[in-house]
């Protein structure tokens, strides 16, 4: 580890333009329509990581977007290391030693790791990129800041976690001095996102600083020093982490008192309704369960454990090897995905982007999408009426924010992409819902929306299979939880039993005291 | 015999205007832009290569003229498909028809024929050890090209370009900078292989006189997966399917047929690559879990 440098201290340090390393001072940013920052003051010091927190479209990413010199702010000034700056560009942000972690990675899929890093800085000799020395400097960068990764791998053929590092490593390379992450643990496993904030304290050790944009309440508190809270493009709240709670930084993000990880009451099971025997795919052995009608029936486990083969299957969107799943009573092992939804079935898929919406479609449409075959048909037609009449209903129905129904779902924020998914999925009214990932990148305040309506269907009879990676979710809404190992149903717990550190072993492949082989 | 080295000789011979043209179009699609618009582009350095090599007597201005004619040409694609964001494949096409019309309407206006403008006083390209300079000068650009898009700077920061232009944006890269250069680079190829075709393989223009080579070197990039190396041997394939047509005329086939070689092997090819393309080239992981 490099020594601290001369001026870098911890936090701690007198406010002041000593010690600070970002500070923005009144910044104000308009768009068409909405006033995204109104006056944002940010004070960031040197060596601390720091928490940006806020609902969507409370104003982060425009604040990001201004101090990173994409956007320009119509008021205010940006001050680094004690000197004020105007970007005009990301290159002019890099060259003042800050660089971003995009929520998106900016990688080249084809190139290595060593490649990656480098770009637009390469070492050269005679002009040729001096790949040897690419590697080298991979290798230190790697060793000095525990981000090992192989400098020769595809960047394609990485899994998501150490796409991350090589996109740390990319501006480490370039020298920068504050790095700005935005939702960095949104793809990722609990495991990577352990490893991600051990790098980021070891960072902010040596005197860089982290600005860390995200929603995740528990990150926050385990992982910052202080947390900005925006809210409609305002700064409502600056706290120090170490003298806050998750209810309070969660009440001056909505700007209401939140109830937490609310454990919900359990439902009142009836009859069985999706029954699943012995079911096998290429990633799936043998899983028995059942799910009965108004229960929620939670699935927990490491990501990469079968979860979504195994939903994926159910969807009638991958083929299965053994088995037989019934529906109500009727067999649907084989029947496609459309006959499966005919049949009763309503599914919200992990990928929302690829999988649940048509992003370059309009809202309406989106919502139109699987009602098109039953409320919205007329003589087979689609009646543009029927579609506007129904996209109406449910916007306000699910509180999904958008400025028209006719905008391309790609506008909306990924809350409300969410939420419009749920909602078109919850319209179905659909004896069996199967759920992935219902509030992964969401914030507060929609998470809380998005489990209220999962426990209302379920109270209103309805069969719910839930994929969740957020212990929390599957705590508070299943009221039975099986954990899925190597493709293995491998544990089974009623809501009472399924404390944390229960599951936690049980994900881990620690526990397999009940082995689940018929429903219980 | 039927394979000698008259046939491997006549295959260079006609490789040659493909390599220069293929190498050009490898440059594009690497930058990402799906330049069809080769074929056009050395129709045009044809002509020039021609009128001027006719006008000062000296196939080397005509062969300098028709890298720079074709480079201006190419400027069509870069300003429309970079700068104004057209549809790089509409313009390529609009770039062959009009290069088509284009020649022709000049041929008429300024030799006043129609057809083929043919002189034994046209200067062609001299030969050295049965090839033309030119020839020699595409097997360089080849080791050129691998090196510069392996190793070099420049080739990184325009795969990189081509792959992620998002991503070299955030960097500081400029894509449409890249871009640029990789199309008017394509123009200047283009036009030596015109140069080529017109003062080398022949030494007349005809109308349409490429007949489908640019398509073909469209084909040869696909086929040797844009790199430098992978075209070569592509364009060696389409040269001795064209050498080996000729050959076949001296054995009686009807010429239509015999014409027709490299086409038919072109059509193999794309149905080759495309099925070796979906069997390998699975949808890239997304960055999403």
């Amino acid at each position: 580890m490099t020594p601290p440098r001369a001026d870098a201290e911890g936090a701690g340090v007198v406010e002041g333009s000593d010690g600070v390393a970002v500070e923005l001072r009144g910044i104000t940013k308009r768009f068409p329509g909405t006033l995204a920052n109104d006056a944002v003051d940010l004070t960031v010091r040197r060596g601390e990581i720091h928490a940006l927190m806020g609902e969507n479209g409370a104003g982060k990413s425009t604040l990001m977007s201004v101090l990173y010199g994409m956007e320009r702010a119509d008021a205010g000034s940006v001050i680094i290391d004690g000197r004020e700056v105007a970007f005009a560009s990301p290159s002019d942000a890099m060259a003042a030693g800050l660089g971003m972690v995009h929520q998106s990675f900016k990688l080249f899929d084809s190139l290595s790791v060593a490649e990656n890093v480098v770009y637009a800085a390469e070492p050269r000799r005679f002009g040729l990129v001096d790949l040897a020395a690419a590697r080298r400097r991979v290798r230190e960068l790697a060793e000095e800041h525990g981000l090992s990764v192989d400098p020769d791998a595809r960047v394609g053929d990485l899994p998501v976690g150490l796409r991350q590092r090589v996109e740390i490593l990319k501006l480490l390379h370039r020298g920068a001095r504050t790095l700005i992450l935005d939702e960095p643990t949104a793809v990722l496993t609990p495991a990577e996102a352990d490893a991600l904030f051990a790098v980021l304290k070891s960072l902010a050790a040596e005197g860089r600083t982290v600005i860390l944009v995200t929603h995740k309440l528990r990150e926050v508190l385990e992982g910052s020093d202080r947390v900005t809270v925006l809210r409609d493009g305002r700064v409502v709240a600056r706290l120090v982490t170490a003298e806050t709670s998750a209810d309070q930084i969660a009440a001056a993000i909505t700007g209401r008192a939140v109830e937490l990880d609310r454990i919900h009451a359990p439902g009142t099971a009836g009859e069985p309704v999706l029954e699943v025997a012995g079911l096998s795919t290429d990633a799936v052995r043998d899983v028995h369960l059942s799910v009965r009608a108004g229960e929620i029936v939670g699935i927990a486990g490491v990501a990469g454990n079968g979860q979504s083969e195994l939903v994926q299957a159910l969807a009638g969107l991958r083929a299965t090897t053994a088995g037989r799943v019934t529906l109500r009573g009727g067999d649907i092992t084989h029947a496609s995905a459309t006959e499966r939804r005919a049949k009763g079935l309503a599914y919200v898929p992990e990928d929302r982007h690829a999988v649940g919406t048509a992003p370059a479609a309009s809202v309406a449409d989106n919502l139109a999408m699987g009602h098109h075959r039953t409320s919205l048909s007329s003589r087979g037609l689609l009646p543009p009426a029927a579609v506007r009449a129904h996209a109406k209903r449910l916007v306000e129905r699910f509180g999904i924010k958008t400025s028209s129904p006719e905008v391309p779902a790609s506008a909306l924020s990924g809350g409300n992409l969410q939420k419009l998914l749920i909602g078109r999925e919850l319209a179905h009214d659909a004896p069996v819902l199967l759920v992935e990932q219902p509030t992964r990148g969401v914030d507060i305040g929609a998470i809380q929306t998005i489990h209220d309506q999962l426990i209302a269907y379920r109270d209103a009879g309805h069969a719910v299979l839930l994929v969740s990676a957020e212990l929390s979710e599957i705590r508070g809404l299943a009221d039975r939880v099986l954990v899925m190992y190597e493709g293995r149903v491998a544990a089974s717990y009623t809501k009472d039993e399924a404390d944390e550190r229960t599951l936690g072993l049980a994900m881990a492949g620690g526990d397999t005291r009940t082995q689940v082989k018929a429903a219980d | 015999m039927f394979f000698d080295s008259d046939l491997l000789m006549s295959a260079l011979r006609a490789l040659t205007p493909i390599l220069l043209a293929a190498l050009g179009g490898a440059l594009c699609e690497r930058a990402g832009v799906f330049n069809i618009g080769l074929e056009g582009m050395m129709l045009m350095g044809c002509f020039t290569a021609v009128a001027t090599s006719w006008f000062t007597g000296s196939p080397w201005l005509g062969v300098l003229a028709a890298a720079l004619a074709a480079a201006g040409y190419s400027l069509i694609l870069a300003v429309g498909a970079v700068t104004l964001r057209g549809d790089a494949v509409v313009l390529g096409i609009a770039m062959n028809l009009l290069a088509v019309g284009l020649t022709s309407f000049l041929l008429r206006t300024v030799f006043g024929v129609q057809g083929t403008f043919d002189d034994p006083a046209l200067a062609g390209l001299p030969l050295i050890g049965g090839f033309t300079p030119l020839a020699y000068l595409a097997w360089v650009a080849v080791g050129v090209a691998a090196l510069l898009l392996s190793r070099h700077v420049w080739g990184l920061r325009l795969r990189g370009v081509g792959e992620a232009p998002d991503a070299a944006a955030t960097l500081g890269v400029s894509p449409a900078k890249y871009k640029y250069g990789a199309i008017l680079v394509s123009g200047v190829l283009c036009g030596l292989a015109g140069a080529q075709l017109a003062l080398g393989n022949v030494t007349l223009f005809s109308e349409n006189m490429t007949a489908g080579r640019g398509w073909i070197a469209v084909v040869a990039v696909m086929l040797g997966r844009a790199l430098p190396l992978g075209v070569l041997l592509a364009a060696l394939l389409f040269g001795l399917a064209e050498a080996a047509g000729f050959r076949l005329q001296g054995l009686g086939l009807p010429q239509q047929a015999t014409d027709a070689a490299p086409y038919v092997v072109t059509l193999g090819a794309l149905f080759l690559t495309t099925a070796r393309r979906r069997r390998t080239r699975p949808r890239p992981s997304g960055a999403a879990s």
